[in-house]
């Protein structure tokens, strides 16, 4: 195991992270304010990944069709928010594990319809397709780089809003007594629709900056999803410190775990039954990770409200 | 006029139509299916009477207990991957296997459980739904298993020696009797203490707890219960298609689950044995017309929801 590639699997960890912390930190804030469980979340990453694809080949500019790929995720967003999402806002869990599965199965099967269920490629231009070599042996994609620098300029972006703005404020107070600031006042329900929609355009920029790398294809939110679903049981309901903590530490601890298992298994057990018990307990890492952190606290290292 | 509907929904008679027209539904779907599907009757029927155990197992924690499980197809797949496991090792005798398969399910409910009851809402769904994506991703890595491809089951189980999987008409019949025994023993659970201290705790926890009662445990055994006897239908389902893929524990069939328990009515445990089989049945209809059953179903499931959520909130809220 060299130096360079244990610097690669931690620069392809942190990369990981900041997607999951794209996807997470709207959700978290989805579910810390309004209470509200949104299976659909990953759809909006895919619908992200497919708005850029086909946004960028109809205005032949990459640039272009990203910032417009966002704009449509926000605007699918307040869509969603408008049709569905509001009326569910007030409905039980079970409703609203129901109605959100329902249009994860809804979407999927329409955009299969649309654009076939075979994966189509995001193509970046050549400028960003390189590698920046750090050493002789150590090079890593500049586009990887970029989703790292994004993923950090957002976490600053969404610091500053929640921390230093009114909007921020009454998120805040509002995952922690919404009854105390709707009695105040605040129309929830704007608050909801603001949180909600910033969510979607976030999951959306995360299938679009992902899209490159990965393909994009209709289930590609379900894997996202479920990951986004541990980063905030880790992190905490409704705690954008934690979304970020917990995205980095599930990418880290994902990435890494499947880069190494095997070597590090086979120090113990045979080379063969390292190579077949290695991916298997590499990709049980994260939830191991899991239910350790709930064994130790219940609701996540970061209390709602933080 | 709506909290009139409401008030009447709440009485016996209303209960009782809302079931005379879910068995209408039942039937017409179970006839049109039988006539229209592209699927054999027989191995139809085998299918929705699995997946009505399956769903009445998950209906026992959901509509008793409360607990939205996002995670039940987890067991029923580790059911079907203990029958694979043993026939590798040439055990086949079905009543080892139910037995053992029973076990790994339980176990693995109450592990995931130990973990999951300690919390509520948003957080239960979401650590349900992890653990059952760990056991799929865990399935799905191991080569002797034929990682994600899956693997054909080496031989049926057998009763008492005969080999009774071989026809799909005996495995119906197999499931139906399972399917009875244990709607029977759930109604049996759901009328004693057991039952009430659990519906109890679901209601109002604050007061059970001050009655002297410890939910933890009570959700506890149930949740191992309902999991292992997910795992059982595990077991038949392997019999009946002879081919165990990790897609068995995938969550989508989690979701399905939920479905089944709610398009039946979540109260009576008879529900989930209705919502079973029409989805399935439905499921093989609209097959045959449309490759894009899930957009259909997304769209029943949509519809679905608006009604009762009109309904249903106002009569109480689902945790």
């Amino acid at each position: 195991m060299s130096l360079a590639l244990l610097a690669v699997q931690i620069l392809n960890g942190l990369e990981l992270g900041f997607i999951l912390f794209l996807v997470a930190s709207g959700l978290t804030l989805v579910f810390g304010v309004m209470d509200f469980i949104n299976l659909a979340h990953g759809v909006q990453y895919m619908l992200g990944a497919y708005f850029a694809a086909t946004l960028i080949a109809w205005s032949g500019s990459f640039w272009l069709g990203l910032v417009l790929g966002v704009a449509a995720s926000l605007l699918m967003g307040l869509v969603l928010e408008w049709t569905v999402f509001r009326h569910l806002a007030r409905a039980g869990h079970l409703e609203q594990v129901l109605a959100t599965f329902a249009l994860i199965l809804i979407f999927t099967d329409l955009v299969s319809m649309i654009f076939g269920a075979g994966s189509l490629s995001i193509n970046l231009p050549p400028l960003l397709a390189q590698s920046v070599t750090f050493s002789r042996d150590f090079s890593y994609p500049l586009w990887r780089l970029i989703i790292i620098a994004a993923g950090l300029g957002v976490a600053l972006l969404l610091w500053v809003l929640i921390a230093r703005t009114r909007l921020g404020m009454l998120v805040r107070a509002g995952s922690t007594h919404p009854q105390t600031v709707q009695a105040l006042g605040v129309d929830i329900d704007r608050l909801f629709l603001v949180v909600f929609a910033f969510g979607a355009m976030l999951a959306g920029f995360a299938g679009t900056m992902a899209g490159p790398l990965t393909g994009v294809e209709p289930t590609m939110g379900d894997g996202v999803l479920i990951l986004a679903f541990v980063v905030i049981v880790v992190g905490g309901v409704g705690s954008v410190r934690g979304a970020l903590i917990g995205a980095l530490l599930i990418g880290l601890v994902d990435t890494l775990g499947r880069a190494f298992a095997t070597d590090i298994m086979s120090q113990f057990l045979s080379r063969s039954s390292a190579a077949s018990a290695g991916p298997a307990l590499a990709s049980m890492l994260i939830y191991v990770l899991m239910a350790l952190v709930l064994a130790v606290r219940p609701s996540g290292l970061f209390a709602s409200g933080d | 006029m709506i909290s009139l509907k409401a008030q009447r929904l709440k009485t016996f008679f209303k209960a009782e139509q809302t079931t005379a027209l879910l068995a209408a539904v039942f039937l017409i779907a179970l006839l049109a299916g039988q006539v229209l599907g592209n699927t054999d009757p027989t191995t139809l029927l085998a299918r929705a009477a699995i997946f009505a155990l399956a769903a009445l197992s998950l209906s026992f924690i959901l509509g008793q207990g409360g607990m939205v499980s996002l995670g039940h197809a987890a067991p029923m797949g580790l059911g079907a991957y203990v029958t694979l496991t043993l026939a590798l090792f040439g055990i086949k005798d079905f009543f080892l296997v139910t037995a053992l398969a029973f076990m790994a399910g339980a176990a693995f409910s109450a592990l995931t459980g130990l973990i999951a009851l300690r919390t509520r809402g948003v957080y239960f769904i979401m650590i349900t739904l992890a653990f059952a994506q760990m056991a799929y991703y865990a399935m799905s890595s191991l080569s002797i298993f034929g990682g994600t491809d899956g693997m054909a089951l080496p031989v049926r189980s057998t009763v008492l020696g005969w080999p009774l999987f071989r026809s799909d008409g005996a495995t119906a019949l197999i499931a139906l009797l399972l399917l009875g025994l244990a709607y029977g023993g759930i109604m049996r659970v759901t009328r004693s203490r057991f039952g009430m201290v659990l519906r109890a705790s679901h209601l109002n926890e604050s007061r059970a707890v001050a009655l002297g009662f410890e939910p933890l445990t009570y959700r506890l055994l149930a949740y191992s219960f309902a999991g292992g006897l997910s795992a059982i239908s595990g077991v038949l389902l392997a019999n009946l298609t002879d081919y165990i893929s990790p897609s068995f524990l995938d969550w989508h069939r989690s979701g399905e689950l939920i479905v089944m328990v709610v398009l039946g009515g979540v109260a009576r445990p008879f529900g989930a044995i209705l919502g079973a089989f029409a989805l399935i049945y439905i499921e093989s209809l609209v097959g045959g017309f449309t490759q894009y059953w899930n957009l259909v179903l997304g769209l029943v499931l949509r519809a679905i929801v608006l009604l009762r959520g009109r309904l249903e909130s106002r009569l109480r809220a689902m945790p």
